[in-house]
């Protein structure tokens, strides 16, 4: 009884020291970040002028960017990751579906530098002739405004959107597995078409799908490096899907090693402090989402569990 | 058109979307392996893998820092990594339920999900700071802290995977939990940790950002743990945004020479995660 005692302690204290790792991620960017917390409080976050310079630092572009990105990112990307969850998992045949699963894993395998580096000589100059042949009555829209650079928002948006997919599909896919089967069969029984009895599928497991869309956009959010290679690091902010921007993952990526005094590396240090925080609220939220929707997926399963034994 | 024929046209229609979608993921995937494979194989030669970065304005010359200090650093981190990640992942399965089981698969996945560049300002604030003094120390310690959730989650899944009856077959001749553990449970379970660790390793080997302020960059051949060292991601990275052609050139060579490690990765992981399958039957 002692050695279980002792055992238990001692792969315990691992347990424990992985959930320290994270509060001590969270203090030490807390801490690091205090000067700027303290000499700025929320206008860093409400101001539009990043002046490392004349020491003035607001970081109102760097959400914007981020925001903008992740979500013009998240629309290309959600239905074809939606797209491929469905077909992989209710419309493809068995032997296809070990291949179709390899791909879309090793999409998320290749690494975020090689998708940059892809970007930078191949997207890039593809996305600047689009925008040189856009017809000018669309370039007087706010939307496409600005001078046809190829770096900028639209190819950060793509780039974004393709390391996206992976992750989305492969969770909707696990919800999708987790509806139970007798769903698909009744609507079939009822008389519906494929599409009626996916749809009624889908529905059954919406929950859990916003879920997989919750965590593409957290992973969306942090994307650093092919993002900073591609977005043309510009702090300003503008609808405009040809203008260079700038993300928060970005502008410390590429700012850290340059700043030199103290109140410049706190506000680098701040702005990763409020990334840290919004991908953990993202992450909760979508776990939580996907973990009701496997619990509502199996009542069937829980009610002996949870009914009255004895009478 | 009858509503019955509409309704046959709009699946009709949905599958094919479906299948278009599969189509259009594949299109970049494609892209990015066609470019770095072609593009690679003109710059890569054995000089790339033995011959040290050459000034600029200089062609030729290769990645051999660069290569020794991927090695070093992903070395590093799994030696920090592999131990807490595993024990860990032992301790939430064999004691699933319990509320430091839960609140450790929550942290794990948080941890997951904090963007790499965020770990690497942690590393920053406790490896850097102190020693006023980038490090490769710094940079292993940035690369095994996301790799600790990976092996935790990984571990946990496979050890859940183990039949019961060798666990109570254990404990019935009267072994302790340790010595369940480790000399019935964790050995069943240890092709597929072995997958796990290599696929973690593959994802750590990529990772770029949380080393551009911890680990730094080398120019010189380096395995001094208390010196800045290079790495091939973010060697390319500094290659790629610069002006020269012949740096270029050595980027797309190291994307290659990346993307093939990933790729041998996933596939040695498939072959391993197939024969699993098969003999559990």
């Amino acid at each position: 009884m002692r050695s279980e005692v002792v055992f238990r302690i001692a792969i315990g204290a691992c347990a424990v020291l992985l959930i320290a790792l994270v509060a001590a991620i969270g203090l030490e960017l807390a801490r690091e970040s205090s000067l700027s917390i303290r000499t700025f409080g929320l206008r860093f976050w409400l101001t539009r002028t990043w002046d490392p310079v004349a020491g003035e630092f607001g970081a109102l572009p760097f959400i914007w960017g981020t925001l903008y990105s992740s979500a013009l990112a998240l629309l290309i990307s959600t239905p074809i990751a939606l797209g491929i969850a469905v077909f992989i998992s209710e419309l493809c045949p068995a032997w296809l579906r070990t291949p179709l699963v390899f791909l879309t894993e090793l999409l998320a395998a290749i690494p975020s530098i090689v998708y940059g580096l892809w970007a930078i000589f191949v997207l890039v100059p593809a996305v600047r002739q689009l925008e040189v042949s856009t017809p000018s009555a669309l370039r007087a829209l706010p939307l496409f405004s600005g001078p046809p650079l190829g770096v900028g928002m639209l190819a950060a948006a793509l780039v974004l959107a393709v390391m996206v997919i992976p992750f989305t599909s492969a969770v909707a896919r696990e919800v999708l597995k987790t509806v139970p089967i007798v769903q698909r069969e009744a609507a079939y029984a009822l008389g519906a078409t494929r599409f009626e009895a996916i749809r009624s599928a889908i529905f059954f497991a919406r929950t859990g799908i916003v879920g997989a869309i919750m965590l593409g956009f957290g992973r969306a959010l942090g994307e650093t490096m092919a993002v900073t290679m591609v977005i043309g690091n510009n702090p300003q902010i503008s609808a405009s899907l040809f203008a260079p921007q700038y993300t928060m993952a970005a502008v410390i990526a590429n700012e850290f090693t340059e700043a030199t005094d103290e109140l410049y590396l706190n506000a680098l240090v701040e702005i990763g402090l409020v990334l840290f925080v919004i991908t953990l609220i993202v992450n909760a939220g979508s776990r939580v989402l996907i973990w009701a929707m496997s619990r509502s997926a199996a009542p069937v399963a829980r009610r002996p569990a949870t009914a009255p034994t004895a009478a | 058109m009858t509503r019955d024929a509409r309704r046959r046209l709009v699946s009709t229609l949905f599958v094919t979307a479906c299948g278009l979608a599969v189509l259009l993921a594949l299109v970049p995937l494609g892209l990015v392996l066609f470019f770095v494979v072609s593009q690679g194989v003109q710059a890569l030669n054995i000089g790339f893998f033995t011959r040290m970065p050459r000034p600029v304005g200089e062609t030729g010359g290769g990645m051999l820092n660069a290569l020794v200090g991927t090695l070093m650093l992903t070395g590093l981190a799994a030696t920090m990594a592999i131990p807490i990640g595993v024990i860990s992942g032992v301790y939430m399965s064999e004691y699933k339920g319990t509320r430091l089981a839960t609140a450790t698969r929550f942290a794990a996945d948080t941890l997951n999900g904090v963007p790499s560049i965020v770990i690497g300002i942690f590393a920053y604030a406790v490896a850097v700071l102190p020693f006023r003094q980038f490090s490769a120390m710094a940079g292993g310690l940035a690369l095994g802290v996301m790799m600790i959730p990976i092996i935790a989650r990984t571990t946990e899944e496979l050890l859940l995977l183990v039949p019961g009856a060798l666990r109570e077959g254990a404990l019935a001749l009267g072994a302790t939990r340790a010595r369940a553990v480790f000399t019935v449970i964790l050995p069943a379970a240890l092709p597929g940790i072995i997958t796990g660790v290599v696929l973690a390793l593959a994802r750590i080997a990529g990772e770029t950002a949380p080393l551009l302020f911890t680990a730094f960059n080398n120019r010189f051949l380096s395995t001094d743990l208390r010196q800045p060292i290079a790495s091939m991601t973010v060697q390319i990275f500094t290659y790629a945004i610069s002006p020269y052609e012949d740096w270029h050139r050595q980027a797309w060579a190291g994307a290659l020479v990346l993307v093939s490690f990933v790729l041998m990765c996933s596939l040695v992981a498939r072959v391993v995660t197939a024969r699993v399958q098969r003999l559990r039957g």
